[in-house]
């Protein structure tokens, strides 16, 4: 081959010792992504072939050497009638195919673990439910379904795992959620796909996958000390919330216990599930989000908690199913311990391990 | 390619420009400033989009040269999103959007409904004025340090986290807005109410109906995005907090208002693209437009689905999964006019008596490439792939598939055809052959490899990318090479052609159109007398009696 240039070669090879199609299939879903996306390639080439075909054959059938007159023709109804419906029975078979997957990777089942992302300017921050933090890397587990709950402190930007064939966009001020279940473990990639200033390109990372036992060890050694939850515990009794929400006859706000996922009426009588959006809307935003029976005096606390902070609230009242952690709360004058109780090295990432942290 | 042709020229030594003709008959700069005429105001329409093409064109030759390799080694990333920003900019709403209709549609459709004029001749010239102002307003914005928000202007990003000239060129594009609403009007207005006897609706040129769809989505669509831009700069300035949350506005609501315009703006681009091509396919085979009635309505139901699939944009920015399934069914049917127009122009060869000319092998290349366009743009309407494969370079291959593939293939496919009539000189052929074949190749070269990138999951937009991504965009960048070749070939060879080309004669391709019955460069008035139209559109067999009838006379 020396008579190729050995840039031109050099690049060659490299092209060929990467060459690929498509990504690897790192999820559950990406296989079956891959079975719609490679019959749209088919129903492409077919139509395209078609298209080409009919081109160039009636360019040679009936160039003006072989054929001097034309044949003037009005059209043909039947014909018509053929390339309206076929496409159209295709363009159906797609739409039905991929709304069943975009269902699917948009509805996180009830048993999934999960984890909070926030984007900034130019960096992903995830926050494991069992206190772990990461800057633009993303460990999960295999063979577990993952619900990502995605916010943006200040832009759009969006959560690609092109491996996982998933993608979300992270918007300012309210969460999105995505689901996955990683099956191949490895190192794949992670970008920022919503353009979102200078280094948008930077805004890159990892997404690790680990085998179950991987996973429990990387837990172990990479936790902060304080589960997500005691944060928010923590952040709780520090901003004063017990104050008022403190399950006392003559509270002023009312109890937090089991709050979440009930149906709550509103002063204005509106019923809504009581959600994460919900849960952080009604802290940074609460004289529109107003419980029966209370009255509007809850301060707004725009600016004063960070989305990490609001995450940790949230977090907290999620795990609240009971009066009792308030009251314990309220107890301890101004904060609770550093290590609240029991072990927090084992606080994993269910809720059951959760619960185990509460005496 | 056979060596038949169509062309019938008159004896080039006896022939000549006809001494009364639109460029002729005054002179001065002031009598092109001043002019009413539209074919002078497209004139001007087309030297102007020629240089911002140009400018347009030479900031995606940095684009690729900047990816060329993995790290941002020719400029910074700052600089990079300026500059993609600026290409978007430019291309989409200083060159495609008034592409064809401001230059080819300005220049032909009063002639092809048998009219003097537009109707409304000064707005006309105010439109091309407010083009212009817009495009100083843009050159303004770029040499003063440059806007880095994207072409697409999302906010917040655009409202409170850059220091760079959005407003300049919000505003510009404002301006551009109300000078491409302008021209939308004044064709609605002509189409309806100038049109010479015996033009009934259904005797019109496909050209004038696709233009009038175009001109339908311009007149509804564009106000929506001078009001978007409008609270963008009132959001920047007076944080009057529509957009931006921390300001207890809606960031969604911007991609909806947005994107009501954008998408539709893709069909303004496109439809009279599709016009363009109608007209060629038909004239090279001699043949009747295959299914006039459903090539025209076509136009008409892209034109009306087109506004009701904006927030395929958006699948995955939250709206809920049962606006997706929504908004996933509208885009699919819009996606079966389209499917249908090309089958149309497929089957107008059918029995034809075709031949080759540059015109005709642009068409050709447009088939093809818009066919690819068209259904990638499934892959993206269907939900579930669009997860994957949206913000990534596979969406950048589909719209440059359809804008580039497709409406810049018709945009020459058009010049090259009516070039005789605008000039009254023909382009050189065998060259200008050639340069339709290296654009085709080096089209493909240059956004083929780009919808493996995106399958891949390359991000749109990145200044820096992993290494295993590099060759594709090293082919990428080479077939901009041999693309940038193509474009720039015409702009010589036409320039060459106002001196040298040869004697056109009134109707060098024997085509049907009313425009083709009158001399070449036409007259002021356009024609001696109002014409009468007593055929159908595309009646091969009447202009062939009208010759017969001319010979006889002469004789």
């Amino acid at each position: 081959m020396d008579h190729i240039s050995p840039v031109l070669w050099q690049f060659l090879q490299k092209w060929l010792t990467h060459f690929a199609l498509f990504p690897p299939e790192a999820s559950k879903i990406a296989p079956e992504m891959d079975a719609l996306y490679f019959f749209m390639v088919l129903v492409s080439l077919v139509g395209l072939t078609l298209v080409v075909l009919l081109i160039v054959g009636f360019s040679i059938l009936y160039s003006k050497t072989r054929h001097p007159k034309a044949v003037q023709i009005e059209g043909s109804t039947i014909l018509e009638a053929t390339w309206t419906i076929i496409p159209l029975g295709l363009f159906l078979i797609m739409f039905v195919w991929g709304a069943l997957l975009y269902f699917r990777i948009y509805t996180p089942p009830a048993n999934a673990m999960n984890i909070y992302v926030v984007g900034k300017q130019w960096m992903w921050k995830v926050e494991h439910p069992g206190g772990q933090h990461e800057i633009n890397a993303l460990h999960v587990p295999t063979g577990r379904p993952i619900q990502l709950t995605l916010i943006s402190q200040d832009v759009f930007h969006s959560f690609s795992i092109p491996a996982f064939r998933v993608k979300r966009e992270a918007i300012p001020g309210r969460y999105t959620t995505v689901w996955f279940e990683a099956t191949t473990p490895g190192t794949y990639h992670l970008f920022c796909t919503q353009y979102c200033g200078t280094n948008h390109s930077q805004m890159i990372g990892d997404v690790v996958v680990m085998t179950p036992d991987d996973f429990k060890k990387w837990l172990e050694g990479s936790t902060s000390g304080n589960s997500l939850a005691q944060d928010g515990e923590r952040l709780f009794a520090s901003l004063s919330c017990n104050a008022c929400h403190n399950t006392r006859p003559d509270s002023r706000g009312p109890s937090l216990a089991n709050v979440y996922d009930s149906r709550l009426t509103l002063s204005t009588g509106e019923i809504i599930t009581a959600d994460d959006a919900y849960l952080r809307q009604a802290i940074l935003n609460p004289s529109q989000h107003i419980t029966q029976g209370y009255a509007p005096i809850m301060p707004t606390y725009q600016g004063q908690v960070s989305e990490e902070g609001v995450i940790a609230l949230v977090e907290y009242i999620k795990n609240l199913d009971s009066d009792y952690r308030v009251q314990q709360t309220l107890n301890t004058t101004d904060l609770v311990p550093e290590n609240p109780g029991a072990k927090p090295a084992t606080a994993g990432p269910t809720p059951a391990a959760q619960k185990e942290v509460k005496p | 390619m056979s060596a038949a042709t169509i062309v019938s020229l008159p004896d080039q030594s006896t022939a000549r420009i006809p001494k009364m003709n639109f460029l002729s008959k005054e002179n001065g700069l002031l009598s092109w400033l001043l002019t009413g005429d539209h074919k002078r105001i497209a004139t001007l329409y087309l030297i102007s989009i020629t240089f911002f093409f140009f400018i347009g064109g030479s900031l995606a030759g940095l684009i690729r040269l900047e990816l060329l390799t993995p790290q941002t080694s020719l400029m910074a990333a700052d600089t990079y999103n300026k500059v993609f920003t600026m290409h978007g900019v430019i291309m989409v709403f200083l060159f495609l959007v008034p592409s064809v209709p401001a230059t080819i549609g300005n220049f032909v459709i009063p002639m092809m409904v048998g009219a003097k004029d537009l109707a409304l001749p000064k707005v006309n010239l105010l439109s091309w004025y407010l083009y212009v102002v817009a495009g100083i307003m843009v050159v303004y914005s770029m040499a003063a340090g440059g806007v880095d928000t994207g072409w697409t202007f999302t906010s917040p990003l655009s409202t409170h986290y850059l220091n760079t000239h959005v407003i300049s060129t919000g505003l510009a594009i404002f301006v551009a807005g109300f000078s491409s609403i302008f021209t939308g009007l004044n064709f609605i207005v002509t189409i309806h109410k100038m049109r010479c006897p015996g033009m009934t609706w259904f005797r019109l040129p496909l050209f004038v109906w696709s233009n009038y769809a175009a001109s339908i989505l311009m007149v509804l669509g564009t106000p929506v995005l001078a009001i978007t831009l409008v609270l963008v700069v009132l959001e920047r300035t007076l944080h009057i907090g529509v957009f931006d949350p921390a300001y207890g506005g809606d960031p969604i609501l911007f991609q909806h208002l947005f994107w009501f315009y954008s998408h539709p703006a893709v069909y303004i681009m496109i439809l009279p693209g599709m016009g363009v091509i109608s007209e060629v396919v038909s004239t090279f085979s001699r043949k009747r437009v295959f299914g006039y009635t459903a090539v025209a309505f076509s136009s008409v139901a892209i034109a009306v689905f087109g506004f009701f699939v904006w927030a395929h944009h958006m699948f995955i920015m939250g709206i809920s999964n049962y606006a997706a399934l929504v908004f996933s069914l509208l885009t699919m049917l819009v996606a079966v006019p389209s499917a249908i127009k090309i089958f149309n122009w497929a089957f107008t060869l059918y029995k034809g008596s075709i031949t080759f000319e540059t015109p005709m092998l642009y068409a050709f290349g447009f088939m093809g490439l818009f066919t690819i366009g068209g259904m990638t743009g499934v892959f993206l309407g269907s939900t579930g792939t669009d997860i994957h494969l949206t913000e990534t370079y596979f969406i950048v291959a589909h719209f440059h598939f359809v804008m580039v593939g497709g409406m810049l293939m018709a945009f020459l496919s058009g010049i090259h055809f009516w070039w005789p009539k605008w000039t009254g000189r023909m382009y050189p052929e065998k060259i200008s052959q050639f340069a339709a074949v290296v654009t085709f190749i080096g089209f493909n070269f240059t956004f083929f490899p780009q919808f493996i990138l995106g399958t891949l999951g390359m991000p749109r937009r990145y200044a820096a990318y992993p290494p295993e991504f590099q060759a594709l965009n090293v082919f990428s960048t080479a077939g901009a090479t041999i693309l940038g070749i193509g474009y720039l070939l015409p702009i010589l060879y036409l320039t060459w052609s106002l001196k040298y080309g040869a004697i056109a004669g009134s109707n060098p391709w024997q085509a049907t159109g009313l425009e083709w019955q009158t001399q070449s460069p036409p007259l002021t008035e356009n024609f001696p007398e109002t014409p009468i139209m007593d055929h159908e559109a595309y009646d091969y067999d009447w202009l062939e009696h009208q010759e017969q009838k001319e010979v006889a006379s002469v004789g």
